[in-house]
């Protein structure tokens, strides 16, 4: 990386308005940027802060409704951008400036193939045509990773996984090698597997230029993964800048710290300590108040902070921060919990193949079911009991197979899943997005019917779906959704939305209804006042919240949480994950928790099952996720989580991004397809065994387990420092 | 109806009503039909001649209108061959035209948008068999099926005082209804569709909710928006459909004071006597239509913004 002092991008006092109702808001003031060719400049901020309007702001392209505030400086080398037309602009966006988008499948034109598409921007940048622009477009995709480019240069863009796409808009953003390229959170849709990849690839082609990066993101594990340098952004302030590691290290700003010690970290758990939260909500971009946006949420606030704004003060070390308070800040007036350190417990030194691990009868196959479930090592009644589970759905026939008189193979979303689960414990399900995981929530729920296999609550067999079961199973059962967006009526207010579980399920009296679903709205951390509010007064943790107190209206012994907090800012995330641990202590209800993000699971999470493709993979105590042996497949998600500590290093096993299709399951070992661990043909032909590690770990692999051990227990190294 | 759900009904119109005045041709619009509204309402009272068939007037008296001096003078729109005040005429003719479409639409509102949310929630070959029914009724043109369906209950020989014959008198709101029932269930229904994806919807689900429950309580609320853009538009087809089934001569029956009618009476030799006498009601519906057009493009933006 070139460190010249050369500034490729310099940005003063730039404030952008959006005009909304004849009224011109300020959505971003006072921004400030400096970017040096070659360096990865990191943005973050919860939604709404104005990232994304920096990005469009940045390459000066904003829509009509917006506009940057005069005063403002944004010089991009030696141009003056704010002073550019929209032609000239152009230009500077053929070649010199580009941006990748989250959604790549909404960024590329459906009807246009692939290789057209790419093709076209040389065309514009660099005015090559023909064969000259498909061999540099081959190259290009060579270097981002994309298999078999000429194929992929042939397809249109929905012929492509998620993360190929991604690779595509990279490859089309960095064909033109340009200076300056914006990513606004190019990674937040895709799996954590694959977001690894696509983090690697950005890293790597980087370096190789003197691209300026600014990243946009919400996700401080990527950021501490990336960036050289980090922008906090609040409420379209900035709140802090510094290096990563300073940033991470020694935070002076209160949010920073705030937000860095609410992401739960891979193997803390909610048996250590809660997790810190930020109250409140960001302020309305209306009523922006006039002294510290902060002030609100801030621990620290003193009167100065309402009265007068803090300045962006620049500190010794060439640090920015928006802090009346900044130097108690720096002596330690609040502190971050120690992050959990080293992350993967310390592993005995690899033993030789010929030792046997306590307790581990690694050659014999068991079945979870048939191992008598005492991987919980927890106490209390099984729960439920999900015994050889399927959910096959049907295909359509296509013409060839209704003129050759064949059935097409169903979609095995979930095929022969085992699991236990004790009252009052968190069974944490984790897996890519297409394992099918979600399909196991709702088959559990009865939204889904189920092919075949059993289910039974609390020795009971349960009814398929929802509409044969007695009021009985369903107050037992409850679900908390993903989306908090869609989970509330809009038309009904929280009050109603909480009393009718409680009238319908439990008989109340209306009166008592009304009681009772204040009681629960305190127990989920809501005023009164709330009651009669409607969800879109309700901010998104403050639905979850709702949500939360209408799963527990029925007084359910297990509640199933899909994803959520998924949709949630980092900041609310770890306050409604605090109130489900609270909760579960209180009523003693037992959580199936699904996740795809794996330091919340395991935070959570008593015990963890990983799904692949409709199965389980491996079943086992939280802890135990974290550490070696774990099944290939847990192996390559926990070395994919993109740990918000920058120090944190580690060899990343990078699986292809293809999940085969359901229809059409590898033979074998349904990951031998992407096994970096693949040990020859008996992993393309046999199932794998169960095989059972110590405390009832159980692993489906045909790799024996101490073998595993060792293969695995150099693979994360520690952290430099310890 | 309980205080917060007036609240909620009060700041939807307030919404609606700010959204109209930001664009003036829905302002326009919404404020001629209330202008065509009243004069439906307070005709009788409005019109200076009770009798629409009073013919003793002075026969083909020029329209006295004048609009420079905004005078009215004693026959605003003339009088047509019968000596009939054309001024009178029209503004009585509003209360039958929106009687017939206002209750038709409503009608077909109500129960289209049943049958859509039932097929909608219910999807499979019940979806499957009442969707190929409506794909078939909405496969005959409009127009001919109501002539059709006017032909053969008018010609149906009813005991008086049957319901049958009351069915029969009111032979176009029926026709409205069997018109505009299967396009409302298609709107409900697709809205439908969309809504019961939704999580809350599930939620209904697993505490065992009945089905009426999880269609009236749950989905409908969200689906009213939609309805409301679509019974604005099918009541301005309503109206059009009204008129011209009066110009056909098979709707109201001489001599009633129907737009359609009058248009269709001053037509051909006697355009050239008593143009006047056409080209007013035919102005009235055209004015009509477009205000109610208009005004339904208003309450459209006004609930997409709300969504």
């Amino acid at each position: 990386m070139s460190a010249t002092d050369r500034n490729l991008l310099e940005v003063d006092n730039l404030t952008i308005s959006y005009r909304v109702e004849d009224q011109w808001i300020p959505a971003v003031r006072d921004f400030r940027l400096r970017l040096q060719p070659g360096q990865i400049v990191g943005l973050v901020g919860e939604s709404g802060s104005g990232k994304s309007t920096v990005a469009l702001a940045l390459m000066h392209y904003l829509s009509s409704n917006g506009r940057v505030e005069s005063g403002g400086r944004l010089q991009f080398d030696d141009e003056d951008l704010l002073r550019k037309s929209n032609a000239e602009m152009r230009q500077l966006w053929a070649k010199r400036i580009k941006f990748v988008p989250q959604n790549a499948a909404a960024a590329l034109n459906p009807s246009i193939k692939i290789g057209r598409q790419v093709m076209e921007v040389l065309k514009a940048a660099e005015g090559i045509d023909g064969h000259e622009a498909y061999s540099r477009m081959m190259q290009m995709f060579h270097d981002v990773n994309l298999v078999d480019p000429e194929r992929v240069a042939e397809r249109y863009p929905h012929e492509l996984s998620g993360g190929m796409q991604q690779r595509v808009t990279i490859a089309m953003a960095l064909i033109s090698n340009p200076e300056l390229l914006i990513m606004d959170e190019p990674t937040t849709g895709l799996d954590v597997t694959t977001e690894a990849v696509i983090l690697d690839l950005v890293r790597g082609l980087i370096s190789e230029r003197d691209t300026g990066v600014v990243y946009i993101t919400h996700n401080l594990g990527v950021v501490a993964q990336l960036c050289e340098r980090v922008l906090v952004l609040y409420a379209g302030e900035i709140m802090e800048e510094a290096s990563v590691l300073d940033l991470f290290q020694h935070p002076r700003h209160p949010y920073t710290l705030g937000l860095i010690s609410s992401v739960p970290k891979p193997g803390q758990n909610k048996s250590a300590a809660q997790l810190q939260s930020i109250a409140g909500n960001p302020p309305a971009l209306t009523r922006i108040p006039g002294g510290c946006v902060f002030a609100e949420r801030c621990p620290l606030v003193i009167d100065l902070c309402r009265e007068r704004k803090p300045p962006l003060e620049t500190l010794g070390d060439g640090r920015l921060v928006r802090c009346h308070r900044w130097e108690e800040m720096e002596e330690g007036v609040l502190s971050s919990p120690p992050i959990p350190r080293p992350l993967v417990p310390p592993v005995n030194p690899p033993r030789l193949s010929g030792g046997v691990p306590q307790g581990g009868k690694g050659r014999k196959t068991l079945h979870p079911i048939t191992s008598g479930g005492n991987w919980s090592g927890g106490n209390g009644q099984t729960l439920m009991q999900v015994s050889d589970l399927m959910k096959h759905f049907p295909v359509e026939r296509n013409l060839r197979e209704i003129l050759g008189r064949t059935e097409p193979s169903p979609i095995r979303a979930v095929d022969g899943v085992d699991l236990q689960l004790r009252a009052g414990q968190t069974l944490g399900l984790v897996g890519e997005s297409g394992s099918g995981k979600t399909t196991l929530a709702r088959l559990i729920i009865g939204l889904e019917e189920r092919s075949g296999g059993g289910l039974q609550l609390l020795g009971m067999d349960v009814r398929n779906s929802v509409r044969e079961r007695s009021q009985d199973v369903l107050s037992k059962l409850q679900m908390v959704f993903q989306n908090p967006q869609n989970s509330l009526n809009p038309y009904l207010s929280v009050r109603q939305t909480i009393r009718r579980p409680l009238m319908k399920l439990r008989g109340f009296s209306a009166a008592a209804a009304d009681a009772e679903a204040l009681a629960l709205l305190e127990r989920v951390n809501l005023r009164a006042e709330y009651a009669e509010r409607y969800p879109d007064e309700l901010s998104g943790g403050e639905k979850q919240r709702v949500a939360i107190a209408r799963a527990f209206a029925s007084d359910p012994d297990l509640i199933i949480c899909d994803e959520p907090v998924s949709a949630l800012d980092v900041s609310v995330q770890s306050a409604v994950l605090n109130l489900l641990a609270a909760l579960q202590d209180d009523h003693g209800s037992a959580y199936l928790f699904i996740s795809h993000n794996l330091s919340v699971v395991g935070y959570l999470a008593d015990t963890i099952a990983v799904m692949y493709l409709g199965q389980l993979f491996e079943v086992g105590e939280a802890r135990e996720l974290f550490q070696a042996p774990y099944h290939p497949y847990t192996e390559a998600l926990v070395s994919a989580i993109p740990v918000p500590d920058p120090l944190h290093s580690s060899e990343r096993i990078l699986l292809s991004d293809d999940l085969p299709s359901a229809q059409n399951l590898p033979s074998g070992c349904r990951f031998h397809t992407r096994c970096p661990r693949k040990i020859g043909e008996i992993c393309e032909t046999d199932e794998p065994p169960w095989r059972q590690g110590d405390a009832g770990h159980l692993i489906r692999c045909h790799i024996p387990l101490e073998e595993l051990t060792i293969a695995q227990s150099g693979l994360i190294p520690l952290d430099a420092v310890d | 109806m309980k205080l917060e759900t007036i609240s909620r009904l009060y700041v939807a119109i307030k919404r609606t009503a700010r959204s109209q005045l930001r664009h003036p041709q829905s302002a326009a619009g919404t404020l001629l039909v209330a202008f065509f509204l009243i004069l439906a309402l307070f005709g009788p009272q409005l019109a200076p001649h009770r009798n629409p068939n009073d013919q003793s007037h002075d026969v083909r008296v020029p329209p006295t209108l004048d609009l420079g001096a905004l005078q009215l003078g004693e026959h605003p729109f003339g009088t047509d061959r019968l000596g009939r005040d054309v001024y009178s005429r029209v503004i009585l003719g509003a209360g039958s035209i929106f009687r017939i479409a206002g209750l038709g639409t409503l009608i077909s509102v109500i129960l289209g948008s049943a049958l859509g949310l039932f097929m909608g929630y219910q999807g499979g070959w019940v979806d499957e068999v009442i969707g190929r029914v409506i794909d078939a009724l909405l496969a005959i043109p409009a127009l001919l099926l109501a002539l059709v369906l006017i032909g053969i209950i008018r010609n149906l020989d009813f005991a008086a005082g049957s319901w049958q014959a009351a069915l029969a008198d009111n032979v176009i709101l029926l026709v409205i209804s069997v018109l505009y029932i299967p396009i409302v269930a298609r709107v409900a229904r697709s809205t439908t569709l969309d809504i019961k994806t939704r999580e809350f919807v599930e939620a209904a689900q697993i505490r065992g909710e009945s089905q009426f429950y999880i269609i009236f309580r749950e989905i409908l609320p969200s689906v009213i928006p939609s309805l409301v853009v679509e019974a604005s538009l099918r009541f301005s087809y309503a109206i059009f459909l009204v008129a011209s089934l009066g110009f056909l001569g098979f709707g109201a029956r001489p001599p009633s004071p129907d737009w359609g009618l009058m248009v269709n009476e001053n037509r051909g030799g006697f355009y050239q006597l008593t143009p006047w006498a056409l080209e007013f009601p035919a102005l009235a519906i055209a004015i009509l239509v477009i205000a109610v057009n208009l005004m339904s493009d208003g309450i459209r933006r006004a609930v997409q913004k709300g969504t």
